[in-house]
């Protein structure tokens, strides 16, 4: 495969605080690449680091085959866009974007046509001499992203690139991202705290938290299988259930809990999990139900409605188990209206042993 | 006034203070000015004293080209003043307003404590500092750098190093304020578009220091061009700045009317340049 960066053990400590704590990544040419994780998980060092703007305690930063750790910035076929993009507020829009080629003393006709032609690319002509405190913040966004792009980057870093936007910009601009990552055929990596943005964005994705990470791989196989419960409860597995392995048999398990009855979920059958294990169900796999018993569902618990949030084309029903644990469970609009509950009412949860997901007990989770 | 307290209460203070700061500055600020400007249309007694005579002449000897020297020589120190503060002043003031909260406040309180030991003190320092068996001079002989004691004091450049050190915390404290104001984020973006030490410096934060340097500039240049203190310890009899020849005309030729000419001089030329930097800056800023 083609690598288009890759991050070989770095090691980068702020004062006391480890950063970033030997990271290993390999991004691949051409694709949307996420970092993914909370605020402080060294997601946004990473970035810098690769921009040239921090360099690695230890470790080696590779980009198109070559070791550019010690590299400072110009020297380095990246360009990042800032988290507030950064424009030069005394510089106007055709300016800031021609900074980089300006920089590199390009002459003075091939600037303009670059310029120009990445104007028309984000869909900012007639905006040039405008200074950016003269434009709304979408177009800031794209004065940012014109201003790095104009430079023709190998890989181009974008930090918490949506963040500042509302929702509809944000949308919006998802949608414009991958257009422009289509049109420009650069690796994007992109850091973000947001998990909905990264799997709608990202050809792959890194978990990481606390200077690590925990996983790396496709949205679908993260959310399908997450490796530990942190990065499934950072993916928007909010419902879990501590328990032991009670039996495994033919890949089915049946967990055992202090206080609920047992459960059963799919899990491996060549490496059956052992011990103290987290069970967890996606939200819109829970069905709430009056009836004690529905064909087809291998889970039961019994719980009262604890809260009822409306969205527009859903209701996310929060029930409390009899072990005082909040799940939640996401039920359509119609399938709500069909059969509604109300605060404190006893329901039944239900769901199928296939869709449950069996991890080990982690001693931060639950 | 008094009777119609009900229905002008909020009025009431911003008048009352209002009086109160023209009063005071009628007082003490044009009354005294409108004076010296009399004083300076009158004519010169035969013993010193001033005599009612209404006359264009002091005004016309301020463009006496002897005044013109010193004029002239006021003008550069201030203006080489200005500049060298500009530019020692800067890094200090980046440094300032890039370190961390509790560093800042002590390398602040650093630059403000001269302000606390009296000018005419510390200008005092500065003699012995230069003179010609002064410390600086003392120091480079017994290095075996100099066999005889440069003449540094009573020069223009004993002045100008006076000047510097005098006003040089007014350039920096404006610099640290807009320094402060500028992201390091932009440096980042300078940095990573490809630009060097120099062309982040000259691009990105010199333009966006303009504000600071502008601010810095009037303080310093302004008192530099009037002063008196710094040119009167250091700069001896014959390098005069205005400063001195004015407090010379009124004190030791007794010429209280040319005096008082050649201040309306200096505060003419600071009005005139004042008007020039506005009509400049917007010229180039028309927003």
């Amino acid at each position: 495969m083609n690598e288009s960066v890759v991050l070989d053990k770095i090691v980068k400590t702020h004062g006391l605080v480890k950063a970033v704590d030997h990271v290993s990544l390999s991004i691949r040419s051409g694709e949307f690449f996420s970092l993914l994780g909370p605020s402080g998980s060294g997601k946004t060092t990473i970035l810098r680091l690769i921009a040239g703007l921090d360099h690695p305690d230890q470790g080696d930063i590779i980009i198109q085959q070559r070791v550019v750790t010690l590299d400072p910035p110009h020297k380095r076929p990246v360009n990042m866009v800032f988290q507030h993009y950064a424009l030069f507020p005394h510089l106007s829009v055709f300016e800031n974007v021609a900074f980089g080629l300006h920089m590199k003393k390009e002459r003075q006709t091939n600037i303009q046509n670059a310029v120009s032609h990445m104007l028309a690319l984000v869909r900012l002509q007639g905006k040039e001499k405008r200074l950016p405190s003269q434009l709304s913040g979408g177009e800031q966004q794209r004065v940012a992203l014109a201003r790095a792009l104009v430079n023709r980057p190998v890989v181009l870093l974008l930090d918490e690139p949506l963040a500042a936007l509302d929702q509809q910009l944000r949308q919006e601009m998802q949608g414009e991202l991958k257009r422009l990552q289509r049109e420009v055929e650069a690796t994007f990596i992109c850091v973000t705290h947001q998990q909905d943005e990264a799997l709608m964005l990202s050809d792959r994705i890194a978990v990481m938290q606390g200077g690590k990470v925990l996983q790396v791989g496709t949205p679908q196989e993260i959310y399908d299988h997450p490796v530990s419960s942190i990065v499934a409860q950072f993916i928007g597995l909010s419902n879990t259930l501590s328990g032991t392995i009670a039996s495994c048999e033919g890949g089915v398990c049946r967990v055992d809990h202090e206080v609920l009855s047992s459960v059963l979920v799919m899990c491996s059958p060549h490496d059956p999990p052992q011990g103290a294990v987290t069970v967890m169900v996606r939200p819109e796999r829970v069905h709430v139900s009056s009836d004690m018993s529905i064909n087809g569902y291998d889970n039961m618990l019994s719980a009262v409605v604890h809260h009822v949030a409306f969205s527009g084309n859903e209701v996310v029903y929060h029930v409390r188990l009899r072990d005082k644990a909040i799940w939640m469970a996401r039920v359509p609009i119609a399938e709500a209206q069909a059969s509604s509950f109300a605060i404190g009412q006893p329901v039944y949860v239900h769901w199928r042993a296939m869709e449950g997901l069996v991890l080990p007990a982690h001693p931060a989770s639950c | 006034m008094l009777n119609q307290r009900s229905d002008v209460s909020s009025a009431f203070p911003v008048k009352l203070s209002l009086l109160s700061t023209s009063l005071f500055l009628g007082l003490f600020f044009f009354l005294p000015l409108i004076l010296v400007f009399g004083v300076s249309l009158a004519s010169r007694g035969m013993y010193g004293g001033i005599t009612w005579i209404p006359t264009w002449e002091n005004y016309q000897r301020v463009f006496d080209p002897l005044v013109g020297v010193i004029f002239f020589r006021s003008l550069l120190l201030a203006g080489l003043t200005t500049f060298i503060c500009a530019v020692l002043g800067f890094p200090l003031a980046y440094c300032l307003a890039r370190v961390s909260r509790p560093w800042q406040l002590i390398l602040l309180t650093l630059v403000m404590i001269p302000f606390w030991t009296n000018f005419l003190v510390r200008t005092y320092a500065w003699v012995l500092i230069l003179r010609a068996d002064g410390i600086l001079n003392s120091l480079l002989i017994g290095l075996g750098l100099l066999d005889e004691p440069l003449s540094l004091l009573f020069t223009d450049l004993s002045v100008l190093v006076g000047l510097v050190y005098g006003y040089l915390p007014f350039m920096v404290l404006p610099l640290v304020v807009a320094i402060e104001r500028i992201s390091p984020q932009l440096e980042d973006a300078a940095f990573d578009l490809y630009a060097s030490m120099g062309g982040m410096f000259r691009h990105v934060l010199l333009p966006l220091s303009a504000p600071g340097f502008l601010a810095g500039g009037v303080l310093v240049f302004i008192p530099s061009l009037g002063a008196f203190i710094t040119p009167y310890l250091l700069g001896g009899g014959q390098n005069m700045m205005l400063g001195t020849f004015i407090q010379h005309e009124f004190l030791v030729a007794r010429d209280w009317p040319f005096g008082s000419a050649l201040s309306f001089g200096l505060m003419g030329t600071v009005l005139l340049l004042w008007f020039l930097l506005g009509r400049a800056s917007v010229e180039k800023d028309p927003s």
